[in-house]
């Protein structure tokens, strides 16, 4: 598996988004979340964006106020994921256009099913955006 | 009760509502949250589908951010998944995959209802079903579910079809029989020209290949194909983590694909794209030199780069470079020790594991030496990574790259005087270690561990206890290689040894009787030298001379023994005193090869300071100092402490009552005095009860101590820990790794105020006292006599101003070492490091899981194999012993780890005498056959028709295999070589 993990967390630390591809219990999900923001929020602009954790890679971008932290396995490409997490607030951004930390909060299921185009059980299945955004634009007309 | 549901849906807040409320509330927010589940929890029971669902997507919210469990809720899941409405459906299915998991009871309630959306003509609700299915599939689930699945594969809606495939990968990995129904499917959808079920596929590949690569190098083509013309970056990246995995099992694969995968690197803009290409180069296409260059050109480029996450990423290539291709790491070497200064942390710590990779025999002295200075500079963290890996890479294998084993000790030393050194334990075990292992090394380590002792500022650093430990014992085991075991001892009893733990302490008590031992015993040998026969053999000190004299001493003292009890009749000394002779008498025999060579070695020494130390009024004033020091010590807490002192001040006072009754001066003639040759007879047989050699044990000594008759060893020792589970360790321990020091230093400051209670003015005097006698083993006592606990901190980094000049001397250094030059200075050869047969290294259980041991790539391997087959037009033989390996194949999927022994079998004798071994060995292989397919026969009942055809054929067939050489050949995969 891939990505174990997407997490978007806000400068103060509050979780804003939490997709697990493996299970975890909601306890374990917790600790994690709460060790890897300790780690990773402390870090400055100069550092990289690579944090080894566990037995995770965790790979991080900062858009304004909010992180994007993926946790990949070892053998996962970084750049690749930094590109990822990239793609993935385009296509945020596309669709909520500017997008900001209130968007994910009051949209929640939307980036879910969002992410849900875009990765499947670990493995990026769609890197295009007008691909992830077509389902998602439709169910919003006929619902 | 519809009017009830419509006044809920009205009144009922949204999921809008509810975050808007936890944004404004001021009740705190687990007080909403909980007044928000109880509100939940009411309306999620309500008939009207949409107040439900609303319910049911506020809790999903709280669930996902906010840890609310929800577990209670999961048959109001099912039924909102249940919904018509694709809205409510929608909520239900979102909330299945985030809350459902393998013990979830209600599992087994929506195999149907997948099954119906699976099935639907809305893409949208197979698409719900699949997600879903991807995050909670269990074994029944995926068993049921299979067939839908696999309709999936093929169809004509792409949407569906890509996530059906990501899909197929978590049903592989919980229901190996799935490869049977869906793998043909799946490969086929590799030749998709669509480039998003390209994506899905290489995706699904990707992380197949990881488990078990050789099953899939029947694929090459197919793969290779899609390296060649893929332009989608996501998609190149994961063919060329395949080809990483694929690239060692066959040398004719990575022949192929160097071209290729050498075109991306130049022609791509893509870092992500070049890291993975390099990667790959340096992981499994290290052979092509051209490639390599490539590479490392590449590397250098991520190195200097200003991105920080490109440094890091060019570091760790070059790490997995190193091992092979060292010269990539010289090349490089100038932006390897710049990143050892760099901002983060991360990089460093690359860099620093780069350097440790450089590390030889050759050069481990200057990197070594580089390293210290740069962790005294470096903040307290990176500091100690620095020394542990120093510490760990000279450790390794018995000290394997440690050609000077004075070097290394000192450099143990001065690591210890580092400030931030937090790395006590493992200097610790290190310098006992050596201590054990390497007789040659002990000189040097007496000197270093009498550094370390003296220095009074050590003893305030906590970190440091341990180091200390390690250097009273190394002081009293080895005190006759001390130029000047009376400055150890006196190091040893300094007052500030009150700020040890109470353990530490037991073994700073021990080592100052044993280092008392032997200098009472000097001091009696060079009185008895000055007026005795023995005066020649002590005068001259060779080690020839002295080892005579040991030997006659030993009966000589047994008679002296023996003529002192009859004349003199002492109750309380007497019998032991004979006990500890005779044994001293086995003992020094025993050791006498052992320790006379260190008696010769080191009695120079004592006898050149013999008229400095060894008078009447030092002893009698160190005997004095002990009693002083540990005097208060007989009330301490802990019992180790209390009994140790205890014992030595037995000692003292039984010396000195008799020594101070008659001074040695005045006795003309040894056999006058029958006091003081009591006096020695103990002394020598103390002396000689510490000379046993002390040696490194193997960790599995313990399992050759035969357990004796009758006793019943319990297998379970959990009852243990009833017993013991309230009681702290013991202390005791000193020696053992990760002793529990810590517990005690509570104690320890304890008994360090007992001390002050008792005797405040007793402890201060005697400070000054010493700092009179012994000022140049002080500091900084010249300043002040006012004593104060505070002392500067060894190795001031302060002092050390030329750290910039540092990178410039690593570098300069670097390039001298690492060109691997031949050092011909090395003017002394490597002293024996005494190393164990087996105990050194933990016993490593070789069992490594067999790639092919899964079911699942057994079951791959099937399927790949028929696949392949037809397609490639083969003469017969060789399409025999293809169906032949599908009958194995087939086996194996049931019982493959014996399949795989088997094969292995047959493979080595074939090798070795292809003609001769294998009919003997056929007749075995065939019954074991025959009982494995017992096996599958039993365990397949659904194929009852099948079956007995089947098992006669796969009779004869490993018949026939067995007894042709050829098979071995068909059992590797093979790949079609015009594809290649």
């Amino acid at each position: 598996m891939g990505i174990r993990f997407v997490l978007m967390v806000n400068k103060q630390g509050q979780t804003r988004l939490a997709q697990y591809y493996e299970y975890l219990t909601l306890e374990e999900r917790r600790a994690l979340e709460a060790e890897i923001v300790r780690k990773c929020l402390a870090r400055n602009e100069q550092q990289c964006s690579f944090v080894e954790h566990r037995n995770y890679k965790i790979v991080y971008r900062r858009y304004a106020s909010l992180f994007f932290l993926v946790g990949v396995d070892d053998e996962e490409n970084e750049l690749a994921i930094l590109e990822f997490i990239h793609l993935l607030v385009e296509t945020m951004d596309r669709h909520f256009g500017n997008v900001c930390e209130l968007d994910i909060m009051f949209h929640l299921e939307k980036a879910h099913f969002m992410l849900e185009e875009m990765v499947m059980n670990g493995c990026i299945v769609e890197t295009s955006k007008s691909n992830i955004l077509t389902p998602i634009q439709l169910m919003d007309k006929t619902s | 009760m519809a009017g009830s549901s419509i006044m809920e849906n009205l009144f009922q807040r949204t999921l809008d509502d509810l975050i808007k409320g936890m944004r404004l509330q001021l009740i705190g927010e687990s007080a909403f949250i909980s007044k928000a589940t109880a509100e939940i929890r009411r309306e999620i029971k309500s008939t009207d589908h949409h107040t439900k669902s609303t319910a049911l997507q506020k809790l999903s919210y709280l669930s996902a951010l906010h840890a609310v469990d929800m577990s209670w809720a999961s048959f109001h899941v099912v039924e909102v998944m249940s919904s018509p409405r694709f809205a409510h459906k929608r909520i239900g299915y979102h909330a299945a995959s985030h809350s459902f998991n393998h013990h979830t009871p209600v599992l087994l309630l929506i195999t149907n209802q997948l099954r119906k959306d699976l099935s639907s003509h809305n893409e949208f609700e197979v698409s719900l079903a699949l997600n879903c299915l991807s995050r909670i599939a269990t074994l029944d689930l995926a068993r049921d579910l299979t067939p839908e699945v696999f309709k999936l594969l093929s169809t004509a809606r792409v949407f569906v079809r890509k996530k059906a495939i990501a899909l197929v990968l978590r049903l592989f990995d919980i229901y190996p029989d799935s490869v049977r129904v869906c793998f043909k499917r799946l490969v086929e959808n590799l030749e998709s020209s669509d480039p998003q079920i390209l994506t899905a596929v290489i995706g699904v590949f990707c992380e197949l290949s990881n488990k078990d690569p050789r099953s899939y190098l029947p694929l090459a083509p197919e793969f290779y194909r899609i390296l060649v013309d893929s332009r989608n970056n996501w998609v190149l990246i994961k063919v060329l983590k395949i080809f990483a995995r694929l690239a060692p099992l066959e040398p004719r694969l990575a022949k192929r694909i160097v071209e290729p995968v050498c075109e991306h690197m130049r022609r791509s803009g893509a870092k992500s794209l070049i890291v993975e290409c390099v990667r790959t180069v340096m992981a499994s296409l290290g052979d092509y030199e051209s490639a390599v260059k490539l590479a490392v050109s590449k590397v250098r480029e991520l190195l200097v780069d200003e991105d920080p996450n490109l440094r890091y990423l060019g570091l760790q290539v070059l790490l997995v470079a190193a091992p092979k291709h060292l010269w990539a790491v010289l090349e490089n070497k100038e932006a390897v020790i710049k990143s050892l200064s760099d901002e983060d942390f991360n990089i460093k710590i690359e860099s620093l594991r780069l350097l440790m990779a450089m590390v030889s025999e050759s050069n481990v002295a200057e990197i070594s030496r580089v390293l210290l200075n740069y962790a005294l500079k470096s903040d307290p963290e990176f500091c100690n990574e620095i020394l542990g890996s120093v510490l760990s890479t000279c450790r390794r294998n018995v000290y394997e790259i440690v050609v000077d084993f004075d070097w290394y000790v000192s450099l143990l030393g001065e690591m210890s005087t580092i400030p931030n050194c937090q790395k006590g334990e493992e200097i610790e075990t290190q310098l006992i270690d050596i201590g054990m292992r390497v007789k040659d090394a002990r000189l040097q380590l007496v000197r270093v561990g009498r550094d370390l002792l003296i220095d009074p500022a050590l003893l305030g650093n906590e970190h440091l206890h341990r180091i200390l430990c390690a250097a009273a014992w190394v002081a009293g085991e080895y005190v006759e290689f001390a130029s000047n075991p009376f400055e150890v001892i006196d190091a040893i009893l300094q007052p500030r040894t009150s700020l040890l733990p109470p353990s530490i302490r037991a073994v700073y008590i021990n080592s100052a009787l044993k280092i008392l031992m032997f200098y009472l015993d000097g001091y009696l040998l060079h009185n008895e030298g000055s007026s005795s026969s023995y005066s020649g053999n002590l005068v001259g000190g060779q080690p020839g001379l002295f080892t005579v004299k040991k030997h006659t001493e030993a009966p000589k003292l047994a008679t002296q023994e023996g003529s002192n009890s009859n004349l003199e009749q002492d109750e309380d000394f007497n019998p032991r005193n004979a006990t500890e002779s005779s044994e001293s008498e086995d003992l020094s025999v025993e050791n006498v090869t052992d320790r006379d060579v260190r008696h010769g070695q080191a009695f120079t020494p004592p006898n050149t300071l013999a008229k400095k130390n060894f008078t009447h009024e030092s002893v009698v004033s160190l005997l004095n100092r002990i009693e002083v020091i540990f005097g208060p010590l007989t009330a301490n807490q802990d019992v180790e402490v209390l009994e140790r002192a205890r014992n030595i001040l037995a000692f003292v006072q039984l010396f000195k009552g008799e020594m101070i009754d008659n001074p040695v001066q005045n006795v003309g003639i040894m056999d006058v005095d029958k006091k003081d040759t009591r006096v020695s007879a103990i002394i020598k047989s103390m002396r000689d009860a510490f000379t046993m050699e002390l040696g490194p044990i193997s960790t599995n000594a313990q399992g050759r101590v035969s357990v004796p008759d009758g006793l019943v060893l319990k297998e379970n020792l959990d009852d243990l820990q009833a017993i013991c589970g309230d009681i702290e360790l013991p202390s005791s321990s000193l020696f053992c790794i990760g002793g529990p020091h810590l517990t005690t230093t509570s104690d320890g400051s304890s008994s360090n105020l007992q001390n002050e209670e008792q005797g405040p003015l007793n402890e201060s005097t005697s400070l000054i006292e010493h700092r009179k006698r012994h000022g140049l083993y002080y500091l900084s006592s010249e300043k002040s006599e006012i004593v104060s606990d505070v002392y500067p901190p060894a190795n001031d980094p302060k002092a050390n101003n030329n750290i910039n000049d540092e990178a410039a001397e690593l570098a300069k250094l670097t390039e001298q070492s690492l060109l691997l030059k031949k050092k011909t200075n090395q003017t002394k050869p490597r002293p024996v490091v005494v190393k164990l047969d087996d105990g050194d290294v933990a016993p490593i259980s070789v069992k490594m899981p067999e790639p092919g041991d899964d079911p699942l790539s057994g079951t791959i391997k099937e399927v790949l194999g028929s696949e392949t087959m037809p397609s490639s037009s083969r003469s017969k033989p060789s399409d025999k012993s293809s169906r032949k390996r599908r009958e194995k194949k087939k086996s194996s999927t049931d019982v493959p780890s014996e399949m795989k022994e088997n094969l292995g079998d047959a493979e080595k004798h074939d090798l070795e005498n292809p003609n001769l071994s294998s009919k003997n060995h056929g007749h075995s292989k065939e019954r074991r056959q025959r009982g494995k397919e017992k096996i599958v026969e039993g365990e397949e009942h659904d194929q009852k028709g099948k079956k007995k055809s089947s098992h006669r054929h796969g009779r004869r067939k490993t018949h026939q295999r067995a007894n042709s050489p050829l098979n071995v050949v068909s059992q590797t995969p093979v790949i079609p070589d015009f594809l290649l």
